[in-house]
């Protein structure tokens, strides 16, 4: 179990202050002076041998991230946009930082815009966020008022920090649909190349990092990028929010070590799985983009991105969606699948036209009222989303009804057979609209 | 230069190509839907993905440049393929993906047999579909009086979307609603705005957007195919006129990339159906104030009777906006054979001359260097208006990068930022002496160029106006061993060829005002001339098309071949010479022009020395040679331009008015067009749209 003495979020539930006093009796705002004297390069190496991988969902090395900015201007600036549009089903890790340790996270940014080179950056919050974005408007303020930030202040590098308040949509988590939003334009992923490192907010060289990323960088550089390597595991290193939702006793946030086991994680932090280990039907361990894991592939599995990834499924935001065998799973995936349906912005073909069909081929077969060879279809229709389109939403969408089909194929199959065994003219109830 | 492999075929190409350019270089083709040369790159088709080699996914080759293809581990070029099953797969799949929502409808589809759709389907598809849900159904919208849509065919390309903010300039549609439920609208569904809206039937790859007067005419493989020149504007735009046997059903673009690129405006694209209605197809004679029905021979007799005793200096001759140079050049002919002076081809009164030589009356930028010119002043000129698919090249320059544009004249709403500099000649007399900030500009500029309209030109003081204008462009540098920025926009297609003929009042002749104000002349001939007041009293001989101001005032009536019915020179304003062919044939008993004037003369006496088009067009080279030079400009002196900024001048305070008020009723053929009288009313405000 992580101790106590090794997070980095440490008002996680809000038991004490947000405010700018109580932050840095935590440790915040401490010695980020001496942090910045100690140079670009050394924060950037610092980082990358701390091997934090990004917490956004995808796992990209962060200090690897940063080293792709120009190192001299070229007279554009440089820009550091954080995402805050923490839209992914069953993530909720960003939301309590910022309700609840902002300050780590404006420290964070000022380390890192510092690293870059920029003297901007956005953040761009989630639409339903409103209470979150006061939190962090909030805490801006202060530190503004406290002169830790602003174009004048105590730490001698000018550097604002932007709120921007989105308007709710899932593909503005997307980074370039989030800078096209950040824009004021419609937000519909771009093109790359260029990357936004190249060509990124209002055509300037931008990183987009996830708040967790940027929250935990100023912990990182105070006590070391050794001690951030020597928790979690070899290229999965350091602690790391975990959302556990679903048919546990205590569902929770938590930060953990990486790597910790599952069941490690239920038993220690949620009270178990409801009904007993023998329960479980299956887990999302990722957020609802990745594929499941069935009950007895994830129990002693390692959460961390390699492990998951050689599961066929993902770290993603560490968002653990937990199942029990009271779940129709292919309704809780033709729900899922709705999501999808509802938030593909419509820019590319594969996404546009095939989650739409996804859902509505699970929706029949959640009922039974498909025909066998049907899976095949639609597990077809899926790699035909997958890797086609300009952004990632046509995997997210196609992940998890290939994750259902390899592991739930008998219970669609169960499905199929015992409507033909009793078919009836009902109409097909529309999952999908009727859970909203 | 950068090596690639497309397909085992090792080619050099520059490494700003896009991955779709270099295959197209390598021979291997590329379908496509929402890529267009001349729009810019969505990507969001997603049909022209090829197989990097190396990378884990399909890449879209009109997005993914050559620079950013890796090379292999010991610098072997990037290897690309579009015939490997990940590409073949890729390729069905997005087919698939388009097709399960376009309802199929290709046997009502007017897209039918030219559809991209329905020809990648037929390369690049399967031949069966999987999709067992309903179909999404999309409403109709209206967006105007033109464009007809279906959307349940639209497959969200955006072509029209990025054609209309691009190139039109206009905010006209756009897109709404997320995921499947995107669709293409303009918004309030009210009619759009611009003039260039045709275009967008053209580049649409399906049959969402298609010609509403088109709509169930034709099928495009009855209809035959004539590559020809427009003449609504001075521009010359290239165009095809499809007909089905002696109707011209419609009217599309044709490539030319020094004029037109592939666009038309409207005018022209939808003129047709005013090729059918208030057509002239026998001559008339007037008896007893009332015009009847007469043949060729009672026509040519009542002319011969007026003109056999008139005084040669009470005849005259006018020639209008649609005329082409071999019956201009024949009516010339015609004109010097009586021994008549008073003949002219300036109906709208514009003073420009030859005699100021040849430089002085063309655009001599030419519409190509409109993309070099750095700095534009235009003077009492609406492009918009005027030439519409001009103004979009000037819109293109000014999208390329930093263009100031300065106004002289009244203001207009064009399709980018215009400076407004001052109502008339005065301005432009500060910009000659240097005193209006703006000449600043153009003197830095390294290719200013200087854009003379008719509405400068048609006024008594026109001629002071147009050495004025010559003066600010030797001011500021703008005429050059290099670089000629003098350029005059014409708003009629025949003036530039009238002017190259030279028809202008001889010694002691009038010009056209002057014929037709009371006591003018006895006897007119107006050539095709509508647009233009004869006052009572002269015994007018109209010879044209429609029936149209020309004809109501007539005496006599010849039936001419409109511009779709006769093989034809015309000179645009760029003094570039292009032929018109014929679609189609007169109707009725109506000739080519040239054919009748050549009959004419032969009543009266004066057989003109040609009896074929041939005969007239030798004889025509070898008079004025350049009009041999066909699709091309033979470059005027620009010695010109400063003989004409000495010539001086006073002209008056009066600001500059626009020279096209109604773009869509400039001439007969558009005025018997009911379509272009719907435009018109929707231009004027005159209609109530959707959302009122």
């Amino acid at each position: 179990m992580l101790a106590d003495r090794d997070r980095i979020f440490t008002n996680l539930y809000g038991l004490h202050s947000p405010g700018l006093k109580a932050a840095q009796m935590r440790g915040a705002w401490d010695g980020t002076k001496f942090l910045l004297e100690k140079g670009k390069d050394w924060i950037i190496d610092e980082m990358k041998k701390s091997g934090l991988r990004g917490r956004g969902g995808a796992g990209f090395p962060t200090g690897l991230k940063w080293s792709f900015m120009p190192k001299q201007s070229d007279g554009r600036p440089s820009y550091l946009v954080i995402n805050g549009d923490e839209s992914e089903p069953g993530t909720c890790k960003d939301r309590e930082i910022l309700r609840h340790d902002p300050h780590l996270l404006i420290e964070g940014a000022m380390i890192a815009s510092f690293a870059m080179g920029a003297h901007a950056a956005y953040i761009y919050i989630r639409g339903e966020f409103i209470a979150e974005r006061e939190a962090l408007q909030r805490a801006v303020d202060e530190a503004y008022e406290a002169r830790l930030i602003g174009k004048d202040n105590i730490h001698g590098y000018p550097f604002d920090f932007i709120v921007h308040h989105g308007a709710g949509a899932y593909i503005c988590g997307e980074e370039t649909a989030l800078l096209e939003s950040l824009e004021g334009k419609k937000g519909m992923p771009r093109l790359k190349p260029p990357f936004p490192a190249n060509m990124g907010l209002y055509g300037c060289p931008t990183t987009v990092n996830n708040v967790e990323s940027i929250a935990v960088a100023g912990t990182i550089l105070r006590r070391g990028a050794a001690w951030f390597a020597g928790l979690g595991r070899p290229n999965n290193t350091g602690t790391k929010l975990f959302c556990v939702s679903g048919h546990v006793n205590t569902p929770c946030n938590v930060e953990e070590e990486m790597g910790l086991t599952f069941r490690e994680l239920i038993d220690r932090h949620c009270g178990g799985i409801r009904g007993g280990w023998d329960n479980l039907l299956c887990v999302i361990p990722g957020g609802s983009s990745v594929p499941l894991v069935p009950a007895e592939q994830i129990i002693d599995a390692n959460m961390d991105f390699d492990t998951l990834r050689n599961l066929k499924s993902g770290l993603g935001t560490a968002a653990v969606i937990v199942m029990d065998k009271s779940t129709d799973i292919v309704r809780a995936i033709a729900r899922i699948s709705y999501f999808y349906k509802h938030e593909s912005c419509g820019q590319c073909t594969p996404c546009r036209e095939g989650t739409g069909w996804m859902w509505r081929v699970l929706n029949r077969m959640a009922e039974g009222r498909a025909q066998k060879r049907e899976i095949d279809m639609l597990l077809e229709v899926t790699t035909q989303v997958e890797g086609h389109t300009i952004c990632a939403l046509g995997d997210a969408a196609a992940w998890p009804v290939q994750g259902l089909i390899r592991h739930f194929r008998h219970e669609i199959e169960k499905r199929i057979d015992q409507y033909a065994a009793n078919p009836h003219s009902e109409p097909v109830r529309n999952y999908g609209v009727a859970a909203e | 230069m950068t090596k690639i492999i497309v397909d085992g075929i090792e080619i050099d190409v520059p490494a700003d190509y896009t991955l779709l350019q270099a295959c197209e270089e390598a021979g291997a083709e590329i379908p496509r839907f929402c890529f267009h040369e001349r729009l810019s790159i969505a990507g969001n088709c997603r049909m022209c993905l090829v197989e990097v080699k190396g990378g884990p996914k399909p890449v879209a080759s009109c997005a993914w440049a050559v620079r950013d293809c890796r090379p292999g581990p010991n610098g072997e070029p990037p290897v690309i393929s579009t015939k490997s099953p990940m590409v073949k797969k890729a390729r069905e799949g997005v087919m698939e993906f388009l097709l399960i929502n376009h309802p199929l409808d290709c046997p009502i589809c007017d897209q039918g047999g030219e559809c991209d759709l329905q020809d990648q389907a037929m390369a690049y598809g399967v031949d069966t579909s999987r999709f067992a849900e309903n179909k999404r159904a999309v409403e109709d919208k209206y967006i105007g009086p033109l464009v007809k849509t279906q959307m349940n065919r639209c497959i969200q390309c955006t072509r029209c979307v990025r054609f209309t903010t691009e190139v039109a300039g206009v905010p006209d549609l756009g897109a709404i609603g997320r995921g499947e439920d995107m669709e293409i609208t303009s918004y309030l569904e009210n009619a759009m705005q611009s003039e260039l809206q045709g275009n967008v039937i053209d580049l649409c790859p399906v049959g969402a957007l298609t010609s509403k007067p088109f709509a169930f005419k034709a099928r495009p493989w009855e209809l035959s195919k004539t590559e020809s020149v427009d003449v609504m504007d001075a521009l010359g735009s290239a165009i095809r006129v499809d007909a089905r046997g002696r109707e011209v059903m419609r009217i599309l673009p044709r490539i030319n990339e020094a004029v037109n690129e592939e666009w038309i405006s409207d005018k022209t694209r939808f003129v047709w159906d005013g090729l059918k209605t208030q057509r002239l197809d026998r001559p008339y004679v007037r008896v007893d104030g009332r015009l009847r029905p007469a043949s060729w021979g009672e026509a040519f007799q009542a002319i011969a009777a007026k003109l056999k005793g008139a005084d040669p200096k009470r005849i005259g001759f006018i020639a209008g906006d649609l005329a082409s140079v071999e019956e201009m050049y024949a009516l010339k002919l015609l004109a010097s054979s009586l021994g008549v002076a008073n003949i002219d081809g300036r109906q709208d009164g514009t003073k420009l001359h030859p005699k100021f030589g040849r430089a002085s009356y063309l655009f001599n930028s030419t519409v190509l260097g409109i993309e070099e010119a750095d700095a534009i002043l235009l003077v009492g000129s609406d492009p918009r208006r005027e030439a519409p698919v001009l103004n979009a090249r000037i819109r293109k320059r000014w999208r390329m990068g930093p263009l100031p544009i300065g106004l002289v004249g009244e203001p207009v709403d064009l399709t980018y930022d215009v400076q407004a500099l001052g109502a008339g000649a005065e301005t432009l007399a500060g910009i000659a002496d240097g005193s209006v900030a703006f000449a600043g500009v153009l003197k830095n500029a390294k290719k200013p160029l200087i854009i003379v309209g008719q509405g400068a030109l048609t006024r008594p003081d026109g001629e002071a106006v147009l050495a004025l204008a010559a003066k600010v462009a030797q001011a500021v540098g703008a005429v050059t061993p290099e670089w000629n920025g003098f350029s005059v926009l014409h708003t009629a297609a025949a003036r530039v060829g009238a002017l190259d003929l030279g028809l202008v009042p001889g010694e002691g002749g009038l010009d056209a005002a002057s014929m037709a104000a009371p006591g003018g002349a006895d006897v007119l001939f107006l050539l095709g001339a509508d647009e233009i007041e004869v006052a009572p009293g002269a015994f007018v001989i109209y010879q044209g098309t429609h029936g149209d101001r020309g004809a109501h005032r007539a005496d006599v009536i010849l039936p001419g071949a409109a511009y779709t019915e006769k093989h034809g020179t015309y000179v645009n304003t760029e003094g570039r010479v292009q032929l018109g062919a014929r679609a189609s044939f007169p109707l009725g008993e109506a000739k080519e022009d040239w054919a009748i004037l050549r009959a004419l003369s032969d009543v009266l006496g004066h057989r003109l020395p040609f009896d074929s088009l041939q005969q007239l067009r030798a004889k025509l080279y070898a008079d004025v040679p350049h009009m041999a030079q066909i699709d091309r400009i033979v470059p005027a002196d620009p010695a010109a331009i400063a003989g004409l900024a000495a010539a001086g001048g006073a002209p008056d305070k009066a600001p500059f008015r626009r020279a096209v008020t109604d773009l869509y009723l400039t001439n007969p053929i558009a005025r018997a067009s009911a379509v272009m009288a719907e435009c018109s009313a929707l231009a004027q405000g005159g209609v109530a749209v959707a959302a009122e």
